[in-house]
């Protein structure tokens, strides 16, 4: 005789929460190479400008301060890890390899807090795309 | 990049602490109000951050 009950928690086991959607893998990408364009997708429009403009704001910052753009590296692990947060920017550091900013060694403090500002401004990108991947499972209104 | 940007330590940590924390608000926050009141709280721990890391690094420096 069959057990209602186990096959009950059966079936909620095997159905997640928030299934794994198409827009749930499209929207982080897109929010990945333009800052933004996840939630844009997603029909946030004020959120989406938002971020597009701290976003790009910071890395034109970054650059304007003589920040240096970190290159694909397996050397020292601070570069590798440079590398990695400004590789978030997306779209943004694929343009300034492309255009060859950011390839300047200044040693002052500017520059430094240049770097800074090119390293962060990818990682609040990657940010930005994990919400828009929330949004999209439906884990956040 | 043919753009000369000189901003000073603390103009240049106010620009972070605004970016920063309007993303912090919008990914952190579920409703606008609440995104809102984060957002500015973010912004008001990162230049209060600023200043007591300043006056600590005065006081040390005396």
């Amino acid at each position: 005789m069959a057990n209602p009950t186990a096959d009950k928690s059966k079936k909620t086991a095997s159905a997640p929460e928030y299934p794994l959607t198409t827009m749930a893998v499209v929207a982080p990408i897109v929010g990945w190479l333009i800052p933004g364009g996840g939630h844009f997708l997603l029909k946030r429009y004020g959120r989406g400008v938002l971020l597009l403009i701290s976003v790009v704001a910071m890395f034109v910052i970054g650059l304007g301060m003589q920040g240096r753009i970190y290159q694909p590296n397996g050397g020292d692990i601070l570069d590798i890890l440079g590398f990695i947060g400004d590789v978030g920017a997306g779209a943004l550091y694929f343009l300034a390899r492309i255009m060859d900013w950011g390839n300047v060694m200044a040693a002052n403090a500017v520059a430094d807090y240049g770097k800074t500002f090119l390293i962060v401004a990818g990682l609040l990108n990657f940010i930005a795309a994990a919400d828009a991947h929330h949004i999209a499972l439906g884990k956040k209104p | 990049m043919n753009v000369h940007l000189n901003l000073s330590h603390f103009s240049a940590a106010v620009v972070f602490a605004l970016f920063t924390s309007i993303v912090f608000g919008i990914t952190q926050r579920n409703s606008t109000v609440e995104q809102v009141k984060y957002g500015v709280y973010c912004f008001v721990l990162f230049v209060g951050g600023v200043f007591v890391a300043g006056w600590v690094m005065a006081l040390i420096r005396r």
